[in-house]
């Protein structure tokens, strides 16, 4: 008995080996061009639209006041960076809205998760809530915010409540649908082998449905930073939240477009991280499917 | 093994009826009855779609039957037993772990220590031909390599039954034959019953101490007919023997019959 030869052996003969060589690196050379055309076309529009904005409000086309204009937000972010805000040091209000976002999206995906894969497995659990978790996600959410500065005051609670609801949603109906999903085959292949409900539940559905969650995760992500921030607009002591609030009641234009910027960056590098650690947990999927 | 005589799976008058999702009732097995001795090679054959898979669940415990017995080495089947290995028709590895702890799935799940579990699965993976790809997963495998880590992961378990459907329908004619011999090799050792649904009578009596044949469906016995072909048996050289192509056209005259009704049914449903 032997293993199947792996098609991975190809011979060429001798004589078009430096040809096919050849052909080979000028490929490369195209596509490392086309990159190269890509990104700087990037940046270019970047400038471009950076630029435009900035010439039109300085030529008094758009009104500075209300629009403001590229380096004058930059000055507004430098000014929070070496002088800090009027809240405390900036860090101090970054670091305050990861935390509040970062605590609501783990107790909303880890809620989620839990209660979708429960519900995915036990009929009767769904056939029970089903209709009381579809009104419950057809209510716009986000009305609740105000209701938790009221129930849970100012400070962090609020905030993490607003985001754990955001968050709950998305994750839950992935997590569901993941736990339906589930390929029968596979869940008859385990039982045979003897796995009980239990570790059917464990070692077939949970690993199944990882990637109906993950894709919920990116999404989620997003949601709890939301609901981080508008709590903090409607009531908190500290955050970003709260800058864009005060800019805004000083019709500080630029401190709103400063604000949004920083949350950008924070919502980019927190993706770049998610991705990161998708990429070790799908080691098992074939690539280009992966993502 | 117990002691006493009985035969290995007896199916006593099982019928099983499916609700559609129209609402409606389809009958895919009908009053089976059939007894597969120990040791027994057994291929069933018959029509596609006609309700031979049905039989593999019902012996495996994973569907109950709605009328009739099932019973396993003459105990009625209750659930999913210990004894039972299957080997499906799709892929059914999971993609998530990789070729070693595949084939340590089944002892795990049976509570065998990690350690024991580990050197029983290297093991069987020798035996398939595998060692050296232990550390793969299944997408980095061909279609023949998975088929290989069913098996092992399957024989590792022990099985005193052996129910496999259609298992190597998807492979193809070359890494099919292949595989049979490889199957054959590694039942004789373990004098498991083997019943080994196919739509391929030839990979059928190439493999089989009994052919048995089902009508269109729903499925009942129509004839069972033994293979009186020595063994060993190298599937390649024993479709060549006379005896094998007398055989061949004595079901084929069964087997012919149910194939050609499945075939005009499907015919006026389309019309």
């Amino acid at each position: 008995m032997s293993p199947e030869v792996m098609p991975e052996t190809v011979v060429v003969p001798a004589g078009k080996e430096t040809d096919q060589r050849g052909r080979a690196h000028s490929r490369a050379r195209a596509a490392r061009r086309r990159r190269i055309v890509v990104l700087a076309s990037r940046a270019l529009l970047l400038i471009a639209v950076l630029g435009l904005w900035e010439v039109l409000s300085r030529a008094n086309v758009i009104d500075p006041f209300n629009f403001s204009m590229p380096s004058k937000i930059w000055d507004q972010i430098y000014t929070w960076l070496t002088h800090g805000t009027a809240l405390g040091s900036l860090g101090e209000q970054i670091w305050y809205t990861l935390y509040e976002a970062l605590l609501g999206w783990i107790i909303g995906v880890i809620g989620g998760v839990v209660c979708g894969i429960a519900l995915g497995r036990i009929a009767f659990l769904a056939d029970v809530l089903g209709p009381y978790i579809k009104v419950l996600n057809s209510i716009p959410r986000i009305v609740l915010a105000p209701i938790f500065v009221i129930w849970f005051g100012l400070g962090p609670a609020s905030k993490v409540a607003s985001a754990v609801v955001l968050v709950f949603f998305p994750v839950f109906f992935n997590a569901f649908q993941g736990a339906r999903e589930v390929d029968r085959n596979l869940v008859a292949n385990a039982r045979i082998l003897g796995a009980s409900d239990r570790r059917v539940t464990l070692q077939v559905v949970i690993p199944s449905a990882t990637s109906w969650i993950f894709t919920s995760l990116h999404v989620s992500f997003g949601f709890a930073l939301i609901g981080a921030i508008v709590g903090e607009y409607i009531g908190a002591t500290k955050g970003i939240g709260l800058l864009v609030a005060q800019s805004q009641g000083t019709f500080n234009a630029a401190g709103v477009y400063a604000a949004m910027v920083i949350l950008a960056v924070v919502a980019l590098v927190a993706e770049g991280l998610l991705t990161f650690a998708e990429r070790r947990i799908f080691r098992w999927k074939p690539s280009g499917s992966g993502d | 093994m117990s002691p006493d005589t009985s035969p290995s799976i007896e199916l006593r008058g099982a019928s099983k009826i499916f609700k559609t999702p129209s609402g409606g009732l389809h009958t895919a097995v009908r009053e089976l009855d059939l007894t597969v001795g120990r040791g027994e090679f057994v291929a069933v054959v018959g029509p596609t779609g006609c309700g031979k898979s049905t039989t593999l669940t019902l012996v495996s415990g994973l569907e109950e039957p709605t009328e009739g017995e099932v019973l396993v080495s003459g105990e009625p089947v209750r659930g999913v037993g210990g004894k039972v290995g299957f080997v499906f028709q799709q892929d059914a590895t999971f993609p998530w772990r990789t070729v070693l702890s595949n084939v340590m799935a089944g002892p795990l799940f049976r509570g065998v220590p990690k350690a024991e579990a580990r050197e029983k699965a290297r093991e069987w993976l020798a035996r398939v031909g595998l060692a050296a790809f232990e550390d793969r997963y299944p997408h980095q495998l061909s279609g023949g390599q998975r088929k290989r880590v069913a098996l092992a992961a399957t024989f590792v378990n022990d099985p005193e039954i052996l129910l496999m459907d259609e298992p190597f329908s998807a492979l193809d004619v070359q890494t099919r034959a292949l595989m049979s011999d490889e199957l054959l090799e590694l039942w004789e050792g373990t004098g498991a019953s083997v019943v080994f649904v196919t739509h391929d009578l030839e990979e059928s009596i190439a493999l089989a101490d009994k052919v048995v044949v089902m009508t269109a469906g729903p499925a009942t016995v129509k004839q069972i007919f033994d293979i009186d072909l020595p063994r060993p048996r190298k599937v390649e050289a024993v479709r060549l023997e006379p005896r094998f192509i007398e055989i061949y056209r004595e079901i084929w005259e069964s087997l012919g019959e149910e194939v050609r009704i499945t075939r005009e049914r499907g015919a006026a449903n389309v019309a």
